[in-house]
């Protein structure tokens, strides 16, 4: 279930209450976000989409936990992010947030395997426990035969799907993909879009999904439109529809 | 160790780079190795210099004589154990650039005087034995493959003529700093065949039997002798050898202001080019703070990064240096002592890794600073 209202019956995975982002540039304010509400329950498929500047990326990074709001709240599972040290919120992101990027953002020089592995050196996971997690995140993937090879030896869709193996190998409380077809051609969009969809409906995640894509955006369970940093309508779309 | 992996493949990423970086560090280490040797070189006669031995020279100057008679009186003092003294003789073998220290001593007790350097007691009594004997070094045998039994002509500058001398003993040093590269044949030889300056010699080395007390016997030696034809200048070994070395300049200091300048501009070329690799990075680094690694976590990555340059570079460099010096003195003689010692190549060691934290803090700062909704908006 999701809400815009701010109607939610406290029992949401994610919560967001009068969340805005407010940015000086120069002498002048840019309000990118306003007085946002928003609850998303546990194994909820959400897209946002939105013009250019709507605010899309900025509410995914406030729920993230990668940027802090100006005023409101944001509260996951229990735990209001917006009150931690940046400290314990660089530990929270560790153990909550699976992040999926437009441009993968793969370490170059290190393998599939190693690049799935970084999440897990945070943990205190043996070496072949770590091991164990990271093969069966890049079978998830079905990226098991790539594991040694280097970013620059696997195609767009490949390497966007080891940056997927990545977000999950923690086995995080929600993932938040910002635009992660925006750099792939149909194809592997496709083929992206449809292992997203597959971890919510058989491992049970939560996917936050920022896009242009109206394709990518018939994925998810709701479509939430942002306009001028509101959101402003709920679309229940894709397979829920 | 589970994050090593990630140091090293960062520098692997660019080699032509990480090389370049580590080749400078190997280039002023090797440098820093060279210093510290001739240095060493230098302060050798320093740092071996008897704790309870003095000088005597002559207050003019090194290189006017005292009248043997002193040998006596000196004897007489109070605190005096000991009496020796030499000659400079500064002749030359087949060429000019052969040179090496020619010492006439005195027979009788210059050996006591100098218990470093070891004889068997065979090859001092056919010194003895010998008019014409001589007894040379290990190392300077070495240089000019002598060998007991040969005979070695030497031409006479100061004092005129052709010298020719018997090797009768090859003497080693106790420790690894002793200069065995001296030459050493009879005064009575020199005296004989002297045509001016008879009865006189260099210096008088002396040895007390309380050190604590050369700062007064220093003074009761040179009352003993002012106002006569010959004053002297009383110094305790150290002194005498340190300001044998001050004749030629203040080495160290050059060495150090070299070895500075070496130094800051390696950390400035090295504090650019990791400045350069963050600014590469800045989205990777942002993605692991995304990840959930913190802040520390990215400052020690970049510092570590630039250490393991610093190192391998600092150890190639001091490794090369160390490999020349193996080849002894390249002066042909001027620096004896060429050895580059296990204390500097640590001192090395360590002045290469403080120099890549030094290098390495600003970047790894500003890494660490990275706010990674920037960092990712970036490019």
């Amino acid at each position: 279930m999701v809400r815009i209202d701010g109607r939610g019956d406290g029992n949401s995975l994610i919560r967001a209450r009068g969340l805005g982002k407010t940015y000086r540039r120069g002498g002048e304010e840019i309000h990118v976000l306003q007085g946002l509400n928003l609850d998303v329950d546990a194994g909820d498929f959400v897209a946002f989409m939105g013009p250019s500047g709507s605010g899309k990326t900025t509410l995914l990074n406030l729920l993230g936990g990668l940027d802090v709001p100006s005023v409101g709240s944001v509260t996951v599972a229990g735990d209001e992010i917006t009150r931690m040290s940046a400290r314990k919120l660089t530990t929270w992101r560790a153990r909550h947030v699976g992040f999926v990027f437009q441009m993968y953002n793969l370490i170059p020089v290190l393998t599939a395997f190693q690049n799935v592995e970084l999440p897990l050196l945070l943990t205190n996971l043996a070496k072949a426990d770590r091991r164990r997690h990271v093969e069966t995140a890049l079978a998830v993937v079905g990226l098991g035969d790539r594991m040694h090879h280097y970013p620059r030896q696997l195609s767009g869709g490949q390497e966007q799907r080891v940056g997927i193996a990545r977000a999950i190998v923690a086995d995080p409380t929600f993932l938040l993909c910002d635009e992660p077809t925006g750099d792939l051609d149909r194809k592997s969009a496709d083929e992206v879009l449809e292992l997203v969809d597959r971890l919510v409906r058989e491992h049970g995640k939560t996917v936050l999904m920022v896009t242009h894509d109206p394709l990518a955006a018939e994925r998810a369970r709701v479509v939430l439109h942002l306009e001028k940093g509101v959101l402003v309508d709920t679309v229940t779309a894709g397979r829920a529809r | 160790m589970k994050y090593l992996h990630l140091v090293l493949s960062n520098l692997f990423r660019k080699k032509t780079r990480t090389a370049l970086t580590a080749g400078s560090f190997a280039v002023a280490l090797f440098l820093f190795g060279i210093l510290a040797v001739v240095d060493g070189a230098f302060q050798q006669g320093v740092d071996v210099a008897g704790v309870d031995r003095l000088v005597v020279l002559n207050r003019v100057s090194i290189i006017q004589p005292l009248p043997l008679a002193y040998r006596d009186r000196l004897a007489r003092i109070a605190g005096v154990t000991q009496v020796t003294f030499a000659n400079w003789f500064g002749g030359v073998y087949q060429d000019e650039r052969n040179f090496f220290p020619q010492f006439a001593i005195d027979r009788e007790s210059y050996r006591q005087m100098y218990p470093e350097f070891v004889i068997s007691d065979a090859e001092w009594q056919a010194f003895l034995g010998d008019r014409e004997g001589a007894v040379v070094g290990e190392a300077l045998a070495e240089r000019f493959k002598w060998k007991i039994g040969d005979r070695v002509p030497v031409k006479g500058t100061i004092f005129p003529g052709n010298w020719e001398f018997n090797i009768r003993g090859i003497y080693r040093g106790k420790r690894v700093q002793d200069d065995t590269t001296q030459f050493w044949f009879r005064w009575d030889y020199l005296d004989e065949r002297k045509t001016f300056g008879k009865g006189q010699v260099g210096w008088y080395t002396i040895r007390i039997a309380n050190p604590d007390d050369a700062v007064r016997l220093v003074k009761v030696i040179d009352e003993q002798f002012a106002n006569s034809p010959a004053e002297t200048k009383t110094d305790t070994e150290k002194a005498f050898a340190a300001s044998f070395v001050k004749q030629m300049g203040n080495i160290q200091l050059l060495i150090m202001s070299i070895g500075s300048v070496v130094f800051f501009t390696l950390l400035l070329v090295t504090g650019n080019t990791m400045a350069i690799a963050v600014r590469e990075r800045t989205r990777e680094l942002a993605v692991l703070k995304a990840v959930g690694f913190s802040d520390a976590f990215v400052l020690a990555l970049v510092i570590a990064e630039t250490i393991v340059v610093a190192g391998i570079g600092g150890a190639v460099g001091l490794g090369l240096a160390k490999l020349f010096t193996l080849r002894g003195d390249p002066t042909g003689g001027l620096l004896p002592f060429f050895y580059l010692p296990g204390s500097a190549i640590l001192s090395g060691l360590a002045l290469a890794l403080v120099v890549g934290l030094m290098a390495g803090i600003l970047p790894a700062l500003s890494a660490s600073r990275l706010r990674v909704v920037d960092a990712l908006r970036r490019i």
